[in-house]
């Protein structure tokens, strides 16, 4: 089962896992980007945990967490929202585990095992100044467009990936559109007018 | 003996040649699907047996622009694509025309991003617009038979149009922060 692996983990990786958890029976392990690629290569080899397929790889730009309001509203200064969007305390929000003025992106992974069908999501925080992790396409060969994706979206760098171009949008485009500070509104077309 | 020739009856002649021309032009047509998308179901759908394009004449489609007459854009543009999709305009022979099929053609449709194209006439003159997402069988085959009419008068593909020049149900307000 999917709740075996975090414990194995933390005991075979103490220094890499910084914190790990089964949230609904969803096993998460957040990682040092360090270990990601050794890590990688145990959970594919091991034959008790044998994740032979990379499900998806995507990434969380965390710029803008918990700030989408300036603060809570008061009986003075009422929130302009109706009250199923106020605000809410930390504690009903989703919590994020390592700190987010550190790290800014978290790469996300999710493996699954075809034999023991359990699944795993690894999660490796990276900051602004340095968004790069090491590429899983020696490992699992479907993380080669996931990461090119990732690398256009995002702009986290895989180091060690075979071709690492953009994959959704054209080579020219200026800029990681899913990044919290790309204007939302801004279009840059290849040919035809801007508007 | 050799009379001067009718002006008034050649006038006749040629407008009759020009319907029968117009009118097997447009039972002929050869269209390129260029699918891309959801909407290339309701192509395929329309031009199978249930309401069937080949009665119209437009049974035989013809993946090469060089033998094709009307393209027919068929589901959501991407920037990145749109360049393949101007060389394949490009590549067609006259007299072409072009049908933009799915609201994502017309107008870029729901999508409002920085990856859609806002509707293909930013690009290659459009002749017919089919809006709907996807447009029904019957809205399909009501803007081919407007097509079918528009081949008959014999008016080709237009010069390049820019956005206020489609129907006013298509058109696309102004926004100065695109810009950015």
């Amino acid at each position: 089962m999917s709740v075996e692996l975090v414990p194995l983990l933390q005991t075979r990786f103490p220094k890499e896992v910084l914190v790990s958890h089964h949230y609904q029976g969803q096993a998460t392990a957040i990682l040092k980007r360090e270990g990601l690629l050794a890590l990688a290569r145990f959970l594919r080899d091991d034959p008790s945990t044998s994740c032979d397929m990379l499900m998806d790889v995507t990434c969380v730009d965390y710029l803008k967490f918990g700030k989408s309001q300036g603060s809570s509203p008061t009986l003075a200064t009422p929130s302009p929202l109706p009250y199923y969007m106020q605000p809410k305390s930390m504690t009903e929000r989703w919590e994020r585990l390592v700190s987010s003025e550190d790290f800014r992106f978290e790469v996300v992974y999710h493996l699954y095992s075809t034999t023991h069908h359990h699944r795993l999501r690894l999660k490796v925080p990276l900051t602004l100044a340095d968004p790069v992790v090491d590429s899983l396409t020696d490992v699992w060969a479907s993380a080669n467009w996931f990461e090119r994706e990732v690398w256009d979206m995002f702009g986290v760098q895989f180091t060690g990936h075979p071709n690492l171009k953009r994959l959704l949008m054209y080579e020219e485009f200026k800029g990681h559109p899913l990044r919290k500070d790309y204007p939302v509104h801004k279009r840059q077309p290849l040919i035809g007018p801007v508007n | 003996m050799s009379a001067a020739p009718d002006l008034g009856k050649l006038n006749w002649t040629t407008t009759r040649l020009d319907a029968a021309l117009g009118w097997a032009r447009k039972f002929s047509i050869f269209q390129y699907p260029f699918v891309t998308a959801c909407c290339g179901m309701e192509y395929m759908a329309t031009a199978t047996s249930h309401y069937d394009m080949d009665r119209f004449g437009a049974g035989f489609p013809r993946f090469s622009p060089r033998q094709a007459d009307v393209l027919f854009v068929v589901g959501t543009i991407s920037h990145k694509l749109a360049p393949v999709l101007k060389r394949i305009f490009d590549q067609m022979a006259e007299p072409k025309w072009v049908v933009a099929f799915g609201v994502c053609t017309c107008t870029g449709g729901f999508y409002d991003n920085y990856a859609t194209v806002m509707g293909i006439d930013t690009i290659i003159p459009v002749d017919v617009y089919i809006p709907g997402c996807p447009p029904r069988p019957e809205n399909v085959l009501d803007g081919l038979m407007k097509l079918q009419d528009k081949i008959a008068k014999g008016a080709t593909a237009v010069l390049p149009t820019d956005i206020s020049a489609r129907p006013a149900e298509l058109q696309a307000p102004h926004r100065p922060e695109a810009h950015l």
